[in-house]
């Protein structure tokens, strides 16, 4: 198992490095002088001298790359253009806020999905099968901020049960992560209901039915044991789908999470923002796909022996 | 004479393609959402191509009289904050969704497909260089890249379909480079090769015919993305600009009159809903028709 993440590990190596030279040729593709897109609008000579200097604007391209490689290696990303505050303090400052809703969002949605495709497999071409799966191509076709304001519409306006957007208690968390997993339910159903259907028709689940086992039995430990891969693969996949989202969702809902971030730093030209939080955002989305990667392995043996 | 050979292997006789033509328009027929989708696009398409008939005037003029009033005859999908009827910009603005999702489709067949055929075909250094180029794009969301892109480009309708455009092109290269990886394999492209048939004759007219299947069920598709993604850069106020009639940025301006004109945000998201429906459905139609493997 060591070895199997060890290699892992190692093949995210050539995706960080393809990160780091899109984030380095990002400012470069801007027009005029980086110092000064960096040091953002407002900032004096000297700032810019010092920008300059931090970044070695005047020494070849590819020592540039390696003093941004070396700042990044430091999670040094500067300063904010706009706060001056160091952008990675304003990141962690937002990240838990992305982290809370997201995983909500997808417990949520795995809560709903899976369950909905099992009984969509178990029952298909009824009305209920219909019914799941219409509403999964309903999420899919939906655009997520205006489903998110017509959740305000009717819990905060019409029925004030709910805060329309902002922060502080639970109630704040309830419409943002239905308004996400609304986003990524739809993938997980359709997903389930297709591996389940596969795994119903296998030889091992007629076997199990012979043997006289109970039909939920032969649902959750044979067949659905058996569909969790490319279950797993797809939730795997939608959480970048669902941090996609979150910039949507956020600005809806007035969430103060990176999304939020990213975008108020693209309307207000902030590039040191904008670099760190698609930085951080390409990170979680590696980091994800590594758990899931791990998981397969855990789930199924066969995989890590390959 | 020797270079066709191959295609004439692969090709079907009039009767035959003719037969499997018949088989898959009676299978469409069969296929009620497929229909449903194909219909709702059909809407939309009139609807943009008669827009100047069905809404005469301008859409983008302002009538600060009439601002905010809800649906009556006289505007029955009633008016935003300046007074314009939000029918009339929902009809105009068919056309610039329309006319985004198919630029955005064309800028990632344009740039992936070709990719994708030769990360497939060559393999080796050619392969690994494309495919590493591929996983660092396909590590961020494609709605994200999108937006780091429009950071870079700015905003507007032409930053807007190339930026969601890219956003695209790691899915096509992906998608054709299986496809290709398998077809390379078929005796009909070994017979092109043994005969010294050049590459990009092999690829354009031996491989590329038989990878169209599911590159048209991923267009169709990635047409729908398209709206929505231009929708969502249009809604943060990132996409397409303002007077335009475009539907995201029509419900993001609307959000600010949420709660005394629910009606301003409300029925652009409902344009949006259905045609991404729509292709959605047609997406799923033409899979179960053309590419049944990959049924969900």
């Amino acid at each position: 198992m060591f070895q199997y993440i060890l290699k892992r590990l190692l093949s995210t190596l050539p995706v960080l490095l393809g990160i780091s030279l899109l984030l380095f040729f990002m400012l470069r593709m801007l027009p005029g002088d980086p110092a000064q897109v960096l040091a953002g609008q407002m900032a004096s000579p000297e700032d810019i001298k010092n920008i300059r200097q931090q970044l070695g604007l005047d020494k070849p391209i590819f020592v540039q790359y390696g003093i941004f490689l070396s700042r990044l290696a430091k999670l040094d990303l500067g300063r904010s253009a706009r706060t001056q505050n160091p952008v990675i303090k304003e990141i962690w400052a937002r990240l838990p806020n992305t982290v809370l809703l997201a995983v909500t969002a997808i417990t949520l949605a795995c809560l709903f999905g899976i369950p909905a495709g099992i009984i969509s497999a178990v029952r298909p071409y009824t009305w209920i099968d219909y019914l799941f799966t219409s509403m999964a191509l309903f999420g899919i076709s939906m655009p997520v901020f205006w489903l998110g304001l017509m959740l305000i519409v009717i819990f905060s306006l019409v029925l004030h049960w709910l805060p329309a957007g902002g922060i502080g208690s639970w109630k704040h968390v309830i419409l943002p992560s239905f308004t996400l997993a609304a986003f990524v339910v739809a993938f997980i159903t359709r997903i389930t209901r297709a591996s389940m259907i596969e795994t119903l028709s296998q030889d091992y689940t007629t076997t199990a039915r012979s043997k006289g086992l109970k039909e939920q039995v032969v649902i959750v430990k044979h067949a659905l044991k058996n569909a969790l891969i490319p279950i797993i693969t797809v939730v795997g996949l939608q959480f970048g789908l669902l941090l996609g989202g979150a910039v949507l969702t956020e600005t809806v809902f007035a969430w103060p999470g990176l999304g939020r971030l990213i975008v108020d730093s693209i309307l207000a030209r902030d590039y040191p923002v904008i670099q760190g939080t698609i930085l951080i955002f390409g990170l979680l989305y590696i980091l994800v796909n590594l758990v899931v990667d791990l998981l397969y392995a855990y789930i199924d043996p066969r995989i890590r022996y390959a | 004479m020797h270079e066709t050979l191959p295609t004439q292997v692969i090709k079907n006789s009039p009767r035959q393609a003719d037969s499997q033509l018949r088989r898959r328009w009676a299978k469409l027929r069969r296929n009620k959402a497929a229909l449903f989708g194909a219909i709702l696009i059909l809407i939309y398409l009139i609807t943009a191509l008669l827009a100047p008939i069905l809404f005469p005037g301008n859409p983008s003029a302002p009538n600060l009289m009439k601002s905010l009033e809800r649906p009556s005859i006289e505007h029955p999908l009633g008016t935003d904050e300046l007074g314009r009827s939000i029918l009339g910009r929902i009809i105009y603005g068919s056309r610039v969704s329309l006319l985004i999702s198919i630029g955005v489709v064309f800028v990632g067949l344009l740039i992936g497909v070709p990719l994708g055929l030769m990360s497939g075909y060559y393999g080796g250094k050619v392969d690994f260089g494309i495919q590493r180029v591929t996983d660092t794009l396909l590590a961020f969301p494609g709605f994200l890249l999108a937006l780091a892109l429009v950071a870079v480009l700015g905003v507007g309708l032409k930053n807007t379909i190339i930026s969601v455009g890219i956003s695209m092109v790691p899915i096509y290269i992906r998608l054709v480079r299986g496809c290709t990886l398998s077809v390379k394999e078929q005796t009909y492209v070994e017979a092109a090769r043994a005969m010294g048939t050049r590459d990009v004759t092999i690829l354009i007219r031996h491989i590329l015919p038989n990878v169209m299947a599911p590159i048209t069920i991923q267009t169709s598709l990635g047409m729908g993305t398209a709206i929505l993604f231009a929708a969502g850069l249009g809604f943060l106020g990132l996409g397409v600009q303002p007077p335009t009639p475009e539907w995201g940025t029509m419900l993001g301006s609307g959000r600010a009159y949420l709660f005394n004109a629910p009606h301003v945000a409300t029925f652009p998201g409902i344009a949006i809903f259905f045609a991404v429906l729509g292709f959605n459905l047609s997406g799923d139609g033409l899979r179960d028709i053309l590419d049944p493997r990959f049924k969900l």
